[in-house]
């Protein structure tokens, strides 16, 4: 980059320069780990879980039937027409964010994006490939030589395998999976899967790889969103600079007077896997991972200076330290009204889901009165309307459904095509059937405006029964 | 950290020079591979102009060198679809027509093939929900009043021959005599057998009048309409003791019937109709609640 200057304007564009995080131990660095086996475990496994759900119906726990347009998730199945469920678990997710940003920033850019998850893991081989910090950086200086060839060609190959088994794993969500597998190995599977791993793979590969941080800064919409969501309590990493300043060396055996407690190790600027230096204060590329806390507290135990020079903290809290007055405990900063509020929408949200779905009938129907026209006059003077019914049958066998309405509302149904009040849905079908109902001439339903009318529907050999309210228009005279 | 040591603090980075309340826009260079991804779209924005239709001429547009075309596309769509209906067409044509409704996949093609062609052709005078205009001589294919007959024979004949239509020799064609225009009977005996018609139809009338019309009615009605009013489907003679009236049942659109005499007319079908289509919207027509 060169270096500004008022004669001469700045570059449009720069070169990225590379990165090259160092290992860390430490607190955060053992959550990292811990999450990251955790999630891409769940990742990886989940589709390979089998639930058994009887005949003729998949017997995987966790399947995105796109086909059949069906979604199973263990002993759940939603079918389109309850897609709001999904919608629901969307805005979960979304209050979700808004709750973990405003309570603790940008947790989910540290912790658990899969961006995040996958460099790790990408810088996690390139260090068993090619060596720690000062290893890679001598390496990438080096020329082209047979032990920098091979090394790339090990990494890059190590990288490109996990990138393929992740653009893999996806496609085992939406069919069912050893199935699939056999016909990926085979070359039967169909193109729409190939090509999904295919581009799985490239961007896994690209992404992880080589864009690294450059997707959290150029790419990502979120950490712009994000300043939203934050206020002065919320818990973000940030360096004591009142504690730290004037920063300097400190050589052995030295007592540093009129010094700072930072001695400017760099330690924290080399593990950062976004290049960033935390001591510059708080920053859009910072993704609060953690790991400059990692790296400046074994610093300090080794100068025996305290700990958390870096740490996470609220803004509320510089105030205060500055003052010289303490810091406010952690979990302030997490339960305020802010927090618990949104923290009660995203349990309300929840806890409706939940009765929603117990509350889901065993007889799925829907009954929509067919209004082109509203009634139909016949030659006796009866007045017929006419009903588009749709009945859902979700089990794995026929099912009989007998449809009526209540004797005394003076109506009689009659089915299209039938000539009982009895109709056969397919297993795992939705049948649309036309149900007419007829007032005779004269009648009350027949000669009023409008009539409330209770539909009936019940399946034959079982006890499952439902109705549904529609309106039966007569010729109003 | 980046290989170089560290010489940039943020105070460094030139700024646009743009400032609001203290907050001033830094001016960082962009990433150069962003600038590669530019030219790179730039590349292929020519290629593609080059591969696919994109310069306006003064009439239509460069091909392009791939020769696409969504014309072409929907035609080859059309096509597809055209040929993959073709068996399930050919039965529906072979098939007994008064047995298709026991046939589910049959059936359900025709329904929707049907409704397809009715919102074509049908719905101008039948009305998107089929349900005709009442008084104005479009007939409710709904309700289980025909005046051709209403079962699925009758319905297929009548949609494929039309209703009086010059050009085919097999059409319906009815025809009532115009009593008042043509002075066949009398004003006060048209005021009679009026009255006689809205007796038979259960409405109100002059019951005096009505019996003077009983004897006018058999004499000149009943031969199409017969005794009781009930019509004849064969000769496209409406029932006049029904509940439904296709020019209207009040006294004054009956007295005009009377006097005038009215006709419809529907084209024939089979000359802008496929038999398979043909067959299709007369089982979708003969399924709509009215069929016998």
């Amino acid at each position: 980059m060169s270096s500004p200057d008022a004669t001469e304007p700045p570059s449009l564009y720069a070169a990225r320069e590379p990165i090259f995080p160092r290992r860390v131990y430490g607190r955060f660095r053992n959550l990292k780990w811990g999450l990251m086996g955790l999630m891409l475990g769940i990742y990886y496994v989940t589709p390979w879980i089998r639930w058994d759900r009887g005949p003729n119906l998949p017997d995987q726990a966790v399947l995105l039937d796109l086909a059949h347009r069906r979604f199973f998730f263990f002993m759940i199945e939603i079918w389109p027409h309850e897609f709001y469920f999904v919608a629901g678990l969307l805005v979960m997710a979304g209050l979700g964010l808004f709750l973990f940003t405003s309570a603790a920033g940008r947790v989910w850019c540290g912790y658990a994006c899969p961006q995040t998850v996958w460099t790790d893991l990408f810088i996690l081989v390139e260090r068993w490939v090619e060596g720690d910090r000062n290893a890679r950086i001598r390496l990438h200086r080096q020329k082209w030589d047979g032990e920098k060839v091979r090394k790339r060609a090990v990494k890059w190959t190590a990288w490109f395998l996990i990138a393929m088994a992740t653009g893999g794993a996806w496609v085992f969500y939406f069919t069912d999976a050893p199935t699939l597998l056999v016909n990926l190995v085979t070359g039967q599977a169909g193109a729409v899967a190939y090509l999904t791993i295919l581009i799985l793979t490239a961007t896994t590969f690209a992404f992880g790889g080589f864009a690294r941080e450059q997707i959290c800064i150029y790419a990502c919409p979120w950490p712009r969103i994000q300043a939203a969501m934050m206020d002065e309590d919320t818990l973000t990493i940030a360096y004591r600079d009142w504690r730290g300043e004037p920063r300097g060396k400190l050589h052995k055996g030295e007592i540093a007077a009129g010094q700072g407690d930072c001695i400017d190790c760099m330690a924290c600027v080399n593990v950062c896997p976004m290049g960033i230096d935390i001591r510059d204060g708080q920053q859009l590329a910072c993704i609060t991972c953690g790991l400059c806390i990692d790296a400046c507290n074994d610093t300090m135990d080794k100068i025996g200076r305290p700990r958390d020079l870096i740490g996470y903290m609220a803004l509320t809290d510089e105030t205060a330290e500055r003052k010289g007055d303490a810091p406010i405990s952690v979990w302030k900063h997490v339960f305020r009204p802010r927090t618990i509020l949104y923290t009660l929408l995203w349990g309300g949200v929840g806890v409706g889901l939940i009765v929603a779905l117990f509350l889901r009938s065993a007889i799925d129907v829907n009954v929509s009165p067919v209004r082109n026209p509203t009634f139909v006059t016949l030659s006796d003077g009866t007045i017929r309307n006419a009903y588009d019914v749709r009945l859902r049958n979700k089990q794995g066998s026929d099912a009989v459904f007998t449809i009526s309405v209540p004797f005394d509302s003076g109506l009689r149904a009659e089915l299209e095509g039938l000539s009982g009040l009895s109709v056969t849905v397919n297993a795992n079908e939705t049948l649309s059937q036309r149900v007419y109902l007829n007032a005779p001439r004269g009648s009350a339903p027949a000669t009023e405006d409008r009539t409330q009318v209770r539909m009936w529907f019940e399946e034959l050999g079982t006890t499952n029964r439902v109705h549904q309210d529609t309106v039966f228009n007569g010729k109003a005279e | 950290m980046c290989a170089k040591k560290v010489t940039q603090k943020p105070g460094d980075v030139p700024t646009t020079g743009h400032v609001w309340d203290g907050i001033e826009e830094l001016d960082n260079p962009m990433p150069r591979w962003w600038v590669w991804v530019f030219y790179a779209t730039i590349v292929w924005g020519i290629g593609y102009s080059i591969a696919y239709p994109a310069w306006p001429l003064i009439s239509g547009a460069t091909p392009g060198l791939l020769g696409a075309s969504t014309r072409a596309d929907v035609v080859a769509e059309i096509k597809r679809f055209d040929d993959a209906n073709a068996s399930i067409k050919q039965a529906l044509v072979d098939a007994d027509i008064t047995t298709v409704s026991a046939n589910p996949d049959l059936m359900s093609f025709a329904q929707n093939a049907g409704a397809a062609v009715f919102r074509t052709n049908c719905t101008t005078c039948h009305g998107s929900g089929a349900n005709g205009i009442e008084g104005k001589g479009y007939p409710s294919l709904l309700d289980d009043d025909w005046l051709w007959g209403g079962d699925i024979e009758n319905i297929h004949a009548t949609i494929t021959h039309g209703i009086r239509n010059t050009t085919h020799p097999d059409a319906r064609w009815s025809q009532m005599p115009a009593f008042g225009a043509d002075q066949i009977l009398e004003r006060p005996q048209i005021a009679e057998v009026v009255e006689y018609v809205l007796q038979m139809s259960g409405q109100d009338h002059d019951a005096t009048l009505a019996a003077a019309g009983e004897a006018v009615y058999l004499d000149n009605c009943a031969a199409c309409h017969m005794e009781d009013g009930s019509g004849d489907i064969t000769q496209g003679a409406p029932n006049l003791a029904d509940a439904i009236w296709l020019y209207g049942g009040s006294r004054d659109a009956v007295t005009y019937s009377v006097v005038n005499a009215r006709f419809g007319v529907m084209p024939g079908w089979n000359d802008k109709l496929t038999e398979d289509e043909i067959r299709a919207v007369a089982l979708y027509v003969h399924s709509r609640g009215g069929g016998q």
